[in-house]
């Protein structure tokens, strides 16, 4: 993509679109165009700015220059003025008026700023069930295109070279997976959706299909064409019964509308798209797994090769991919691939949803540039740590993925930067951790999870996980051993050498990396029988440090055994032997005077309590 | 079948059901264009209720039937009311966007029954953003 030496960033809110925002920039592209500038200065259409009494609005960058209330009879002197001699035009530079707003407006909030809405453009603006409003926003004008002027090698060329990839967690490369299917020959071809989001605090595709199920559509027609297929499904877990609910709507005004179905728009091409609702088991996310559920056996992979381009669901050469990646789909072949590249890295394009969760202000459903630092999402966007807890490490992946330590936080998330780190960028859950948590209880809980969730098809996967848990168990309870992190770091290689599928291969991370950048937590549980977050109960003792207590009485106020006594403003104490370890004291105390001990203080403390008592 | 008859010509329902045309989608668009800008004069607000999984946990229902019970008492004819997907903050749903004609969109967060009332009574009918239950105000950028 070029760069500009300018960018005029014209708001196109419907505020702006109203007073008349279109016609100025029709007239500054005809101005700039006839001065030969049309290089040099880029045009770009901005969300509302929230000014829109003030409207049309356009700010100049890179000087910030703010104009107001423009028609197209101001254009050619903000280019002659301000864009060729420099000078910015006062009379149409906003004035402060006198009554300060003291709403924000988005511009100002980060949580708001650092986003950029792609894939989620939609989001909370359109009513999903009526289909015209998802028309009045460009809607099915990229699968007209398509299917009308595109040839399926030239949609496959156009995708290949957005860079666009697959947005389900592994990061294959769309154009290329369509462009192997595209070349195996068959009557009969599938193109599948995956919407069988399963990680735990992930739900960036449950939002896209309730928010925006057309643009799902509209994605799956345009690889429909590229490929050749004629027949969709798409697989959504029953626990979504909102976005199944959705998506089956937008299915039948899609049909109603010869959107779907035979002779699609008067082109000739035929496609239809069915729902198909999966029963929750986490292994269908994975593809072959997906297709055998689809086809009526219980979800279970299978080896590959061959590969689902050539022998996929029912044996025929079949496309499966994520809610997401379809919903990029249609901007990149009405915007073209240089547009879809001008965000991202080299390697990394476009942006990425990402579920944001955890112990952080802002929850919620995000979507960013990719090559963004972790820092930026979690503190800018995710408004900072709940509490004013300390952050401690962001999970991503899910199941598949890992933990970063603060130490990594500026890391860029990208593909390949993200891999690096031990973790994966995945489908884009994003849970965050704060100081409370113990990270060897937070890798029990992804295995737990795995565990249960292993199909049982090879045995590294059904065994390796339940060995790798069971050893967890015995660290969390105070039974760990010398050699048990050597141990499971060797099981964890082997399990990934291993296993049949995508479950088994990535179900080992979650531990991998908190080993990686927590070993000391490993090591406290099983040396010094302390878990020192205070989450392993056997191995923690709570108790109150006399030089730091203000005598407040939260402790004893939120204790469910009234174990914690003490005179008002004088240091409180906890009796050991009621303490049943439920941490609301460490949880409740503001002045960090209750500490978290190793499992052995208690005995000793009862011990001394005893010896005062005799005495 | 007419393929390619005038959408225009006939009710605005009759015409549309049926197999769409390339050029019958431009002309969806214009169409529901106006509406959704609020420009075609016959709306002068338009409020939003984001109804994802995570807003009507929260309640996103009830605020709207709230608000519906609202504009029938005063019997409003001109307010559009919606339902759409996530906002994306989802641990301050439920929420509304509310839009006046040619104002800026305003995000409330949240809400219950008494706020989208009162919100209804100051914001939509008397035209001054209830403050204390707002968020933010303006679009996100797309491009």
């Amino acid at each position: 993509m070029d760069k500009f030496r300018a960018n005029l960033m014209i708001c196109g809110g419907t505020g702006c679109i109203a007073s008349g925002g279109l016609k100025v920039k029709q007239a500054l592209e005809a101005e700039l165009l006839s001065r030969g500038l049309e290089k040099e200065i880029g045009i770009v259409i901005t969300g509302c700015n929230g000014f829109c009494a003030e409207g049309p609005i356009m700010t100049v960058y890179p000087d910030g220059t703010f104009y107001e209330k423009l028609t197209p009879a101001d254009v050619p002197e903000i280019v002659e003025e301000h864009l060729l001699k420099g000078r910015p035009v006062q009379r149409l530079m906003y004035k402060e008026p006198e009554k300060k707003k003291v709403l924000p407006v988005m511009s100002e909030i980060p949580f708001f700023n650092l986003q950029v809405l792609r894939a989620l453009k939609n989001k909370g603006l359109i009513d999903p069930e009526k289909i015209e409003e998802y028309i009045a926003r460009d809607g099915y004008q990229a699968a007209a295109k398509a299917l009308s002027s595109m040839t399926p090698e030239q949609i496959i060329a156009e995708i290949k070279a957005s860079g666009l990839r697959g947005r389900g967690g592994a990061g294959f490369p769309t154009g290329l997976k369509w462009e192997l299917c595209s070349r195996v020959p068959g009557p009969l071809k599938y193109i599948l959706c995956n919407g069988d989001e399963g990680d735990p605090g992930a739900f960036m595709d449950r939002s896209v299909m309730e928010a925006d199920p057309h643009v799902v559509l509209e994605g799956m027609i345009i690889g429909a064409k590229a490929i050749g297929a004629s027949k969709g499904y798409i697989y959504v877990r029953a626990e979504y019964p909102l976005a199944v609910q959705r998506l089956q709507k937008a299915i039948d005004d899609a049909r109603a509308y010869g959107l779907l179905g035979e002779d699609i728009l008067g082109t000739g091409f035929n496609l239809d798209i069915e729902i198909y609702q999966g029963a929750g088991a986490f292994v269908c996310g994975e593809e072959t797994a997906l297709m055998r559920s689809l086809e009526g056996k219980r979800g279970m992979p299978i080896p590959r090769p061959p590969f689902p381009a050539s022998q996929g669901l029912w044996k025929k050469p079949t496309v499966l991919n994520n809610v997401e990646t379809y919903a990029n789909i249609p901007s990149i072949i009405l915007n073209g691939s240089a547009w879809f590249k001008s965000l991202g890295t080299e390697k990394s394009t476009g942006t990425k949803v990402f579920a944001l969760t955890g112990a952080i202000n802002n929850i919620g459903l995000i979507e960013v540039p990719m090559g963004i630092p972790l820092r930026k999402v979690i503190f800018d966007i995710g408004g900072g740590m709940k509490k004013g807890r300390k952050f401690k490490a962001v999970q991503l992946g899910g199941p598949s993925g890992g933990c970063i330590p603060e130490s990594l936080l500026d890391t860029p998330v990208t593909y390949e930067d993200i891999m690096q780190t031990g973790a994966i960028v995945g489908s884009g859950g994003m849970v965050v951790i704060d100081d409370y948590n113990c990270m060897v209880s937070v890798a029990k809980f992804f295995l737990e999870f795995t565990t249960d969730e292993s199909c049982g098809k090879c045995p590294p996967c059904r065994i390796g996980t339940k060995v790798m848990h069971d050893k967890l168990v015995d660290i969390t309870e105070g039974r760990g051993k010398e050699g048990d992190i050597e141990l499971l770091a060797d099981l964890a290689q082997d399990i990934i050498n291993t296993s049949l599928c995508g479950l088994g291969q990535t179900a080992p991370n979650p531990v991998l990396s908190t080993i990686r950048y927590f070993r000391d937590e490993y090591e406290s549980h099983i040396r010094d029988g302390w878990c020192k977050a205070g989450v392993c109960r056997p191995l923690v003792t709570f108790y109150v440090e006399p030089e730091a207590c203000k005598g407040c009485g939260a402790c004893a106020r939120v204790c469910p055994q009234k174990a914690v006594s003490g005179e008002k403003k004088k240091p409180h104490v906890i009796d050991q032997t009621l303490c049943v370890k439920c941490r609301s004291c460490y949880e409740a105390c503001k002045f960090g005077a209750l500490k978290a001990g190793p499992g052995s203080l208690a005995k000793e403390l009862i011990e001394k309590a005893k010896g005062v008592e005799t005495r | 079948m007419n393929k390619g008859g005038n959408p225009k010509g006939g009710t605005k329902k009759e015409a549309f059901m049926r197999r769409l045309t390339i050029d019958d989608l431009k002309k969806i668009k214009e169409q529901y264009e106006a509406t959704f800008t609020l420009r075609h004069g016959s709306y002068r607000a338009r409020v939003t209720i984001h109804m994802g999984t995570c807003g009507i946990a929260a309640g996103a229902r009830e605020v709207m039937s709230a608000l519906v019970e609202a504009l029938a008492e005063a019997g409003v004819k001109d307010v559009v009311v919606t339902a759409s997907g996530c906002a994306g903050l989802c641990s301050k749903e439920p929420m509304a966007t509310v839009e006046l004609a040619g104002q800026a969109p305003v995000k409330y967060c949240q809400l219950d029954a008494q706020k989208i009332k009162r919100i209804f009574s100051e914001h939509i009918q008397g035209g001054s953003i209830v403050q204390e239950y707002a968020l933010v105000m303006g679009s996100e950028t797309s491009y």
